[in-house]
């Protein structure tokens, strides 16, 4: 009994002092909460910071003792680090984030290199060597309070705020006036194939900013990266594009690459007729009838074959669409029309290559694939009609047999 | 009879004076010429175990074909239905009938239950073919049940959990119950073998001895006379040949459900409507499941009676609370011909006739809510 009260006593001094450590703790929050707005004060902000839910404290990044009372008594703390200025951002956040042995105790998985990249950014260049302080820094994009991992929705860096992010400064003409860059890519982005994908389909797999142009160490792909860039997700198209004799020809020619006809910000869904030897094909932007490279009799070619193929497709498509509609059991013939589709896909791609023999093969190919689904989509419709014809001779002959059993039963109850 | 066959001389009358010398036909023939059918204004309801009776053919001659391409299992069934489906020569026929006629044939045997029910038919002496009757109708719902797994579809895996796992709700032997219909803990390719062993082999079995009997105690008693009839006179009261009469008129009404059987197989292959049983998706177990799970229309009143519960019914948990009320309302519904004493003595009972209007009822209007409110 006398060692149960002396556990109790115990217990009570030990949860005492751990609410006086965590009072302790809440010294800079007990203060700025009182005097900063609720709405736009960092100490209220602060709650949803990614620091703050993984138990760093202010003290952690700002110094100063947590523990003391006075103010003047932080400032003069030895370890006291206050506000940095834009300058001084950088270092200020990579004392932590630049250090692989206190990363791994609080998250892992985060790589250390960031200040290292942001060196090489043209932000970081124009920071570092320029002191230019309108360039973004680490707060720029991640925010000074609410910082939040780039999985989390709220984040600014998230994919789905990454490229309004971005936009916050390159999309301000008059903010960057001083650096003769366009500030339409946002409004392109959002127009683009990519954009779409992401911003109205919520598609979290299409690319934004970041993906093309990096992320600490954002800068414009150079033209001859450029088809490595599109080739992160492209990786067919660019090996194709990269063993075609436009690699070498658009080097020489100083041509962007995959830019030349699909354009950057505003990347449209490709279609058919940008390939071709007659308006509105791009083709005929670079390549003439007597320019001696045979562009335009291949591109010709490759267009013609695409189109085959995209014809008998949308035929087969609307033939199987009658059968379905018929409510006939058609999954062989979905199953094969997919496979035309997959054709179709990599004709379209296939014409990266410029090679119009291989392109017109496989579109030969899906065109056979295609004729089999219209061919067994017309069975299906005769066997439908043959089954109807075939109820109403089983419905006549029934309809026979009953009302000759009707007389044969009148017969004979007479 | 005898006598003319013989005298014809011909090879029909030949095999029969063959066979009567050794079966004794004559006292079988004297004793079908004898039977009689009531003739009356209820006398409808009397093609209703026969139009039963024939759907049920139709199901072991479609199943027997349906039998030669279906191969069990987790990894084969699905594909091997849409096979007979889309490859097997008139296999969509097959299956479409096969469907068809199982739903009719539980539609026939209710129609059948109610007017043997409203009529009292199953008062002494004929209790034994009322309880015949109760084994044959759960013998078909378990029919259903069984085969609606079969084609191993997405509907039919989520119906099957949702099904079992009522079963496994059961106080005491819930748990074991479950297990053995699954062949484990989950609904999985054990549980196909299972299903389609009951299908196949043991529900059959079962339902020719069930039936054999059924149809015995039928002949050897006849048809039921209307309870009115006992205080009729007899020159009042009208019958009907059984052979060849009524045998030939029983034959037109198959042939009148082949020809709607025949017609709804071809327009409507997957079904229409509450019936229907298109192939859809393969079963998937880690698939969320689809956004309307739905028993087969002829369960579809217990499933929304137990939907409709309360979490619990005084101290009772809701579904355990509907499983005991369905569990004691079946066992009166079987017992009847031994709880109402009014019927064995020819009389009508009022409090039986409201019993039997309340499930109707009840069973119509639960019914019906499933489809409204899902």
């Amino acid at each position: 009994m006398k060692n149960i009260r002396l556990l109790l006593l115990l217990l009570g001094v030990l949860t005492t002092s751990a609410a006086l450590t965590t009072a302790e703790d809440n010294n800079c929050l007990t203060c700025h909460q009182d005097f900063e707005d609720e709405e736009t004060g960092p100490s209220h902000l602060i709650v949803r910071d990614i620091h703050i839910q993984k138990g760093l404290g202010c003290a952690d990044c700002h110094g100063g003792g947590p523990s003391l009372e006075d103010m003047d008594e932080v400032r003069e703390s030895p370890d006291w680090r206050g506000v940095p200025s834009h300058l001084e951002v950088p270092d200020f956040c990579a004392r932590c984030h630049g250090s692989a042995s206190y990363m791994h105790e609080h998250n892992p998985s985060l790589p250390t290199d960031q200040l290292t990249k942001y060196r090489t950014s043209i932000h970081g260049q124009r920071l570092f060597v320029n002191k230019d302080t309108k360039v973004a820094n680490c707060i720029s994009c991640h925010g000074a309070y609410q910082i939040g991992s780039a999985r989390t929705p709220h984040s600014t860096t998230h994919p789905l705020n990454l490229a309004p992010t971005c936009a916050n400064c390159h999309a301000d003409a008059e903010y960057m006036a001083d650096y003769d860059i366009p500030t339409d890519q946002f409004e392109k982005y959002r127009q683009s194939v990519h954009g779409k994908a992401l911003l109205e389909r919520k598609d979290l797999g299409a690319p934004v900013c970041n993906d093309c142009h990096g992320n600490h160490g954002a800068a414009p792909p150079g033209v001859a990266s450029l088809s490595f860039v599109c080739g992160n997700c492209h990786a067919i198209e660019a090996e194709l594009f990269n063993a075609s004799p436009h690699r070498t020809a658009f080097e020489e020619n100083d041509f962007p690459m995959c830019e030349t006809c699909h354009s950057n910000h505003l990347i449209e869904q490709p279609f058919d007729k940008m390939l071709g030897a007659e308006e509105p094909a791009l083709c005929i932007n670079c390549h003439a009838e007597d320019d001696g490279t045979g562009g335009l009799a291949t591109a010709a070619a490759m267009s013609q074959a695409v189109e085959k193929l995209a014809t008998a497709y949308d035929d087969a498509r609307t033939s199987l669409e009658d059968v379905i509609a018929k409510g006939m059991m058609t999954t062989d013939e979905e199953f094969r029309l997919k496979e035309v589709q997959q054709l179709l896909v990599a004709t379209r791609r296939q014409t990266h290559a410029l090679a119009a023999d291989t392109v017109d093969s496989i579109a030969e190919a899906g065109y056979q694939k295609a004729n089999e689904v219209r061919t067994n989509s017309a069975a299906l419709v005769d066997e439908y009609y043959f089954r109807r014809k075939g109820l109403g001779l089983a419905t006549l002959f029934i309809t026979i047999l009953v009302v000759a059993l009707w007389v044969y039963i009148r017969r004979i109850e007479k | 009879m005898a006598a003319s066959s013989s005298s014809s001389g011909g090879l029909s009358s030949q095999l029969y004076q063959w066979l009567d010398e050794r079966f004794k036909l004559d006292t079988v023939v004297e004793y079908v010429k004898g039977k009689v059918v009531p003739v009356h204004s209820h006398s409808l309801f009397y093609y209703f175990g026969g139009i039963s009776l024939f759907l049920f053919i139709v199901q072991v001659l479609t199943g027997i074909l349906l039998l030669m391409y279906y191969r069990p299992g987790a990894d084969s069934a699905f594909e091997s239905v849409r096979f007979i489906i889309s490859n097997v020569s008139f296999g969509w026929l097959i299956r479409s009938l096969h469907s068809w006629s199982a739903n009719l044939m539980v539609f026939a045997v209710f129609i059948h239950m109610f007017s043997v029910y409203f009529t009292s038919a199953y008062r002494k002496p004929r209790e034994l073919t009322w309880l015949s009757g109760m084994a044959l109708l759960g013998l078909t719902m378990a029919f259903g049940f069984s085969g609606y797994l079969l084609p191993w579809n997405e509907l039919a895996f989520f119906a099957t959990r949702v099904g079992t796992g009522m079963a496994g709700a059961m106080p005491g032997l819930g748990e074991q119950v479950l297990i053995i219909m699954r062949g484990g803990e989950e609904v999985t390719g054990a549980t196909i073998g299972r299903f389609f062993a009951l299908h196949v082999a043991i529900l059959p079995g079962t339902t020719v001895l069930v039936l054999s009997a059924h149809l015995l105690f039928l002949q050897r008693q006849g048809m039921s006379e209307p309870l009115d009839w006992a205080n009729k006179p007899e020159s009042d009261k009208r019958y009907r040949k059984f052979f060849p009469n009524f045998l030939l008129r029983d034959l037109l009404v198959w042939l009148i459900v082949l020809n709607i059987l025949a017609v709804l197989a071809v327009l409507f292959p997957d079904g229409i409507g509450a019936v229907h049983w298109p192939l859809g998706a393969k079963a998937d177990p880690f698939a969320p499941p689809p956004a309307v799970i739905r028993p087969e229309w002829y369960f579809m009143f217990t499933f929304q009676a137990l939907k409709m519960l309360p979490a619990h019914v005084w101290l009772i948990e809701g579904e355990l609370f509907g499983i005991g009320v369905f569990t004691i309302g079946g066992l009166i519904w079987a017992l009847v011909p031994y709880l109402n004493r009014k019927s064995a003595k020819g009389q009508p009972s009022k409090l039986f006739t409201a019993f039997g209007v309340f499930v109707l009822t009840f069973v119509i209007v639960m019914t019906a809510l499933g489809y409204i409110l899902e």
